[in-house]
């Protein structure tokens, strides 16, 4: 097998299978990869060769043996630092929680343990997950590779940032406002956030309980679908997980390979268009749009009224829930203490470790929170965004009544320069758009990439949304639009990616 | 239009247990206020009609099977605290010192 690091993980899994590589060789390729691109790229806070190659050898034993434990055994993957894993270190992109090394997995973790994926290591991220373009991570920014001057998107850049720079096969990331769908729009790549509750949240650092969902990051679409059905199902150490059989996602994303659309009806959100949106990036949208038309598909434009308040929404309902979660970090049980000097008090302790241990965003944020919940404000706030919030689900319902999906540009520009939205927090949401209004309501969605805008020649993502429990449709409309593009372009849009220094030597094995 | 001061800010800091410096506090509340002005569109948006919600799925109650599972060591559990004494979490004195 030649390209290892430029295989999906489907091809990868089947020459696994074959015994035309093994997982050492192929773990030990992306780790080559990571040693010769990360230095430009910084995907990754923490890499660990030694676990990573003895899980490897651990897989390769398994399989000999004819005990393979399913498709993806072997193949490596790498996890946003937002996830518990027991004996590597999860600072979640905070200073608060240098040098942190869990004592447990995340359920997500276990699953792919126990699927027998070897962990290459776990990749950057706004701090706590807060922000759209990883500049907010304590431990520097990571590039997007298409562009080492521009964002990766964030929260969750390191992981698409990896899958995109060929770094890694597979990720995880999670998606509280479109921190896994942005970052998979502007570096190219594709990211799944699943209904809430279709992922254990068990051992992810809450940002937001309500809206906060882990999902796969790759490289396409069948890819997501095998990754997904490896993390997903029931988990009774999270309480909030839904407690049913879910269908086979890879079938779904078989399915849809064959690019047929037919019988499928798909509305246009009419909201999610219009000022502020990069005429690039509408183009190629229109373009998806009428290359899901003539692959049979019916499409109607659908208006969802209530979305044009969700950013506000957001904004309120998710530092609300932040300033209630990130009370834990206290100084006290894990993570950074700072002893101001004298005899102080333990208040005075965590003020002062809360000051050193958190960045300008989480403090924005945590203040916002405090605010939106403090008594006099609490129902014109926090009160009335949790009725929107109910508006926001009731127009989902209402258009899911007469369209099987909904779809619209995943973001509304392509990758900005780092550095450029850093100081204005309102400029920074906007970026999520999009994405928000699903994870308010809870409803699966996909973002698959559809072209290169034409005014800087940088990738564009299109969403499609489905209602909650149907995350096959998106993996179906999502794989149908892939193939579309494919037989459009010849091959996948990352070929279009310029090669990165110390790429060469990645690429012999 | 909402405003917040940079007082107000500080009142806040202080009940989110965050020290935060002068400079801070500088940059902190303009950016607070910007933020505020736009999220207040959302005033008056919905009727006292609308139900609130808390949670995308309508879930209560949810139990399972009480079976003993294997939970973390008391030195699992110690292993991230900066301070540890007779396997318990060591912390600075609770009270104020005129308490």
């Amino acid at each position: 097998m030649s390209n290892l690091t430029r295989s999906t993980a489907a091809a990868l899994a089947d020459g696994l299978a074959a015994g035309e590589v093994t997982s050492v060789e192929l773990t030990e390729a992306h780790l080559d990869r990571i040693d010769a691109v990360d230095g430009a790229v910084h995907a990754f806070l923490h890499v660990d060769r030694d676990g990573a190659l003895a899980d490897a050898a651990d897989s390769d034993a398994r399989r000999a043996r004819g005990e393979a434990r399913g498709p993806l055994d072997g193949v490596p993957i790498a996890v946003k630092d937002v996830l518990a894993t027991r004996g590597l270190p999860t600072t979640c992109g905070s200073k608060i929680l240098e040098g942190w090394v869990p004592p447990y997995d995340a359920t997500v973790v276990a699953r792919l343990r126990e699927a027998g994926l070897p962990i290459l290591g776990k990749t950057n991220m706004d701090e706590f997950a807060m922000g759209s373009s990883t500049e907010h991570s304590a431990y520097g920014p990571t590039r997007n590779p298409w562009d080492l001057d521009r964002i990766p998107g964030g929260s969750g850049g390191g992981s698409a940032a990896a899958v995109a720079a060929f770094e890694a096969p597979l990720a995880i990331g999670t998606d509280t406002g479109g921190s896994i769908r942005q970052p998979g729009a502007v570096t190219g790549t594709v990211g799944v956030k699943p209904t809430y509750g279709g992922v254990s949240r068990y051992g992810l650092v809450a940002l937001a309980n309500s809206l906060d969902q882990a999902g796969p990051v790759t490289r396409t679409v069948l890819d997501a679908a095998m990754l997904h059905d490896v993390i997903g199902g029931h988990d009774p150490r999270d309480s909030t997980s839904i407690q049913q059989e879910w269908p086979s996602f890879t079938e779904a994303a078989r399915a849809g390979s064959t690019g047929d659309m037919s019988g499928v009806k798909v509305g246009v959100i009419t909201e999610l268009a219009g000022e502020g949106w990069q005429a690039g990036v509408m183009a190629r949208f229109q373009e998806s749009v009428d290359l899901l038309v003539k692959a049979g598909a019916e499409v109607v434009e659908v208006s969802c009224p209530s979305f044009v308040h969700a950013l506000a929404t957001y904004y309120l309902i998710l530092p609300a829930e932040a300033s209630s979660n990130l009370a834990k970090f206290d100084a006290m049980r894990y993570g950074l203490r700072v002893t101001p000097e004298g005899n102080p008090s333990a208040e005075e302790v965590m003020r002062a470790t809360r000051d050193a241990g958190f960045g300008d965003e989480v403090k924005r944020r945590i203040i916002l929170g405090t605010y939106a919940l403090s008594s006099g404000y609490y129902d014109a706030y926090y009160g009335q965004a949790q009725k929107i919030r109910t508006l926001i689900s009731r127009d989902f319902d209402a258009a899911f009544a007469d369209v099987d999906v909904l779809v619209s540009p995943t973001a509304p520009t392509t990758a900005f320069k780092l550095g450029e939205k850093l100081d204005d927090p309102m400029a920074m949401y906007l970026n999520d758009l999009a994405t928000i209004p699903a994870n308010l309501a809870g409803v699966p969605g996909i973002s698959v990439p559809n072209g290169l805008a034409d005014e800087d020649g940088l990738p564009s993502g299109f969403q499609v949304l489905a209602p909650a429990l149907a995350d096959e449709r998106v993996y179906r409309v999502g794989a149908a639009l892939e193939a579309l593009y494919a037989d459009q372009w010849g091959g996948p849009l990352l070929d279009k990616a310029p090669a990165l220094a110390g790429a060469a030597t990645a690429e012999v094995k | 239009m909402p405003e917040i001061s940079r007082d107000e800010v500080a009142h806040l800091a202080m009940l989110a247990r965050i020290d935060l410096s002068d400079a801070e506090l500088d940059h902190l509340a303009p950016q607070l206020s910007v933020i505020l002005e736009s999220v207040a569109s959302i005033n008056g948006v919905a009727g006292d009609d609308v139900p609130p919600t808390s949670h995308p799925l309508p879930m209560t109650n949810v139990f399972r099977e009480d079976v003993v599972v294997p939970g973390l060591t008391a030195e699992e559990a110690l292993s991230g605290a900066p301070a540890v004494e007779d396997q318990r979490f060591s912390v600075p004195r609770i009270l104020d010192e005129e308490a």
